[in-house]
């Protein structure tokens, strides 16, 4: 069994490639995470695009109604990323040390271009001589209509029951 | 443990481990065969749920306390009645939590919280970035008003609680507009704050309108009615070591535009992913670092503000100091 099970034979394999298209995005993504391009990092959203952090033990989805850790829309993603780069983002200064993997990758529609990925993340984060361990589910929706692509939205739903390394000053 | 979920409905409790059961009043309500339990298990109240030993409340807010000693709530409370107050009627039909909050871990004594949560001094330095990040998007608003009220100080509210008081830079969803909200939110939020002065004339509604407050109830209670209203409370794990629950508070009926303002108000400063609290965190766990060298350095100055003529500043440490006096007296009560 595979992810395209259920699909013409015809269209299997466009969706294979794709999909691994959207992968060497993806690892992009997160190796300029790891390597704190973070502006690089923000010129892969789409204009209009949001980032979320919903909140940990329960399925709570929707920020207009519940409290989210991060529901930032394009200008204060925009405001989050000039504000890691500053010294004064006490939290990230000395920066941390950052580590992302992804794994589980999926397509779970795709219409007009536009898909909708999920996968399994591990990001571990290192200060002080402390390694954070925050793991969970990217939700993407990526626009692939043209290269490059471009991240319309990002949700990254912690596997965790509660927030353990305290802050959520990185991107996880 | 009965009850093992975070929240639900339920006819009944049961324990999973021997199967007792227990009815919605906490009586003891297992049928098992006769003859297993003496009499006083069924009708002495011996298997029943323990009682907290007192449970009080002051305008929705409810507070236990195992002390069955312990003076009332609403002389617990003291001067921080009157502050409840003023978070409690930003609206006519209460105020609610918002869905389940945040629960996260800080790297330091709990104590540093309960200073943190209340002072102002730190705020230029520590949340440099937060500002910036107001200018950004031209929400930093620093007229204070109307004038009907003017505040920039703090009140010791007895038993250890205190609370600063301060005109606010940022906007007030409760009826505070700045301009990255945008024009067409404007008419509603002044429509509230007029609500507000109607309510309770221009004093009182200026004050609830514009104005941020920042309480600690001793020990370990905050409520921050700031660029949203945050109700927060921490837990030592270790010495070292707290877990912090903080939850969002809002008029029960407001409308869902101004709901997802607020919350996305909230998310601006408040929290582990927002662009102050982590770095409050940070400083708390640095500072910890620091009280590792007590036998060099002895002592934490929070002396701001003693030798000042007339009432102290926002800004200055004497709500910190009414926490301290409390603890001491507590401590040494125990001695």
């Amino acid at each position: 069994m595979n992810g395209d099970a259920g699909l013409p034979p015809s269209l299997r394999n466009d969706l294979g490639a794709l999909r691994s298209r959207i992968e060497d995005f993806l690892y992009l993504e997160v190796e300029l995470l790891d390597e704190w391009k973070i502006e690089e990092w923000f010129a892969l959203f789409a204009e209009g695009a949001t980032y979320e952090v919903p909140p940990t033990g329960t399925d709570e989805s929707d920020p207009a109604t519940s409290l989210f850790y991060i529901a930032d829309d394009y200008v204060r993603l925009r405001e989050r990323v000039v504000r890691l780069t500053k010294k004064d983002a006490h939290s990230e200064f000395p920066r941390s040390q950052q580590r992302h993997m992804l794994s589980n990758v999926r397509i779970i529609g795709c219409v007009e271009g536009i898909a909708e990925v999920s996968c399994n993340f591990v990001t571990w984060r290192a200060k002080r001589g402390v390694v954070d361990t925050y793991y969970g589910k990217h939700l993407y929706r990526i626009d692939t209509s043209s290269e490059p692509f471009r991240i319309l939205a990002k949700r990254s739903i912690l596997g965790m029951d509660m927030l353990y390394p305290g802050k959520l000053t990185i991107i996880v | 443990m009965v009850v093992r979920e975070r929240k639900g409905n339920a006819l009944a409790f049961r324990c999973f481990y021997h199967g007792w059961s227990f009815n919605v009043n906490g009586r003891f309500a297992s049928r098992f065969e006769e003859g297993n339990y003496g009499k006083e298990h069924y009708d002495g109240g011996c298997a029943d749920l323990a009682q907290v030993p007192r449970l009080e409340s002051h305008r929705d807010f409810w507070f236990i306390n195992f002390d069955r000693n312990a003076m009332s709530l609403s002389d617990y409370l003291a001067g921080a009645r009157d502050y409840l107050d003023l978070v409690a009627d930003h609206c006519e039909a209460g105020m609610e939590i918002v869905g389940a909050g945040q629960q996260y871990v800080i790297n330091a004594n709990w104590k540093l919280l309960a200073e943190n949560s209340i002072d102002a001094f730190h705020g230029f330095p520590v949340h440099n970035t937060y500002f910036d990040y107001l200018k950004n998007i031209g929400s930093l608003r620093m007229d204070a008003g109307t004038g009907q009220f003017n505040a920039s100080g703090m009140a010791d509210l007895g038993n250890g609680h205190a609370v600063i008081e301060y005109p606010s830079p940022w906007g007030r969803p409760v009826a505070r507009w700045v301009p990255s909200w945008g024009e067409d939110k404007r008419p509603a939020v002044e429509a509230l704050r007029e609500g507000l002065i109607k309510r309770f004339g221009a004093e009182r509604g200026t004050r609830i309108a514009e104005f941020s407050r920042n309480m600690l109830i001793f020990p370990n209670l905050v409520i921050n009615d700031i660029m949203a209203i945050t109700v927060r409370t921490f837990m030592p794990a270790a010495p070292n070591k707290m877990t912090v629950s903080a939850w969002a508070l809002a008029p029960r009926d407001e409308d869902p535009d101004l709901r997802k303002l607020r919350l996305f108000n909230f998310l601006e400063f408040l929290g582990p992913g927002g662009f102050a609290t982590p770095d409050d965190q940070e400083a708390l766990e640095n500072c910890q670092r620091g009280y590792a060298n007590l036998r060099e350095v002895g002592w934490n100055d929070i002396s701001k503000g003693m030798p000042r003529q007339g009432p102290p500043m926002n800004d200055d440490e004497e709500q910190m100091r009414c926490f301290w006096r409390q603890w001491r007296q507590r401590m040494e009560a125990g001695l």
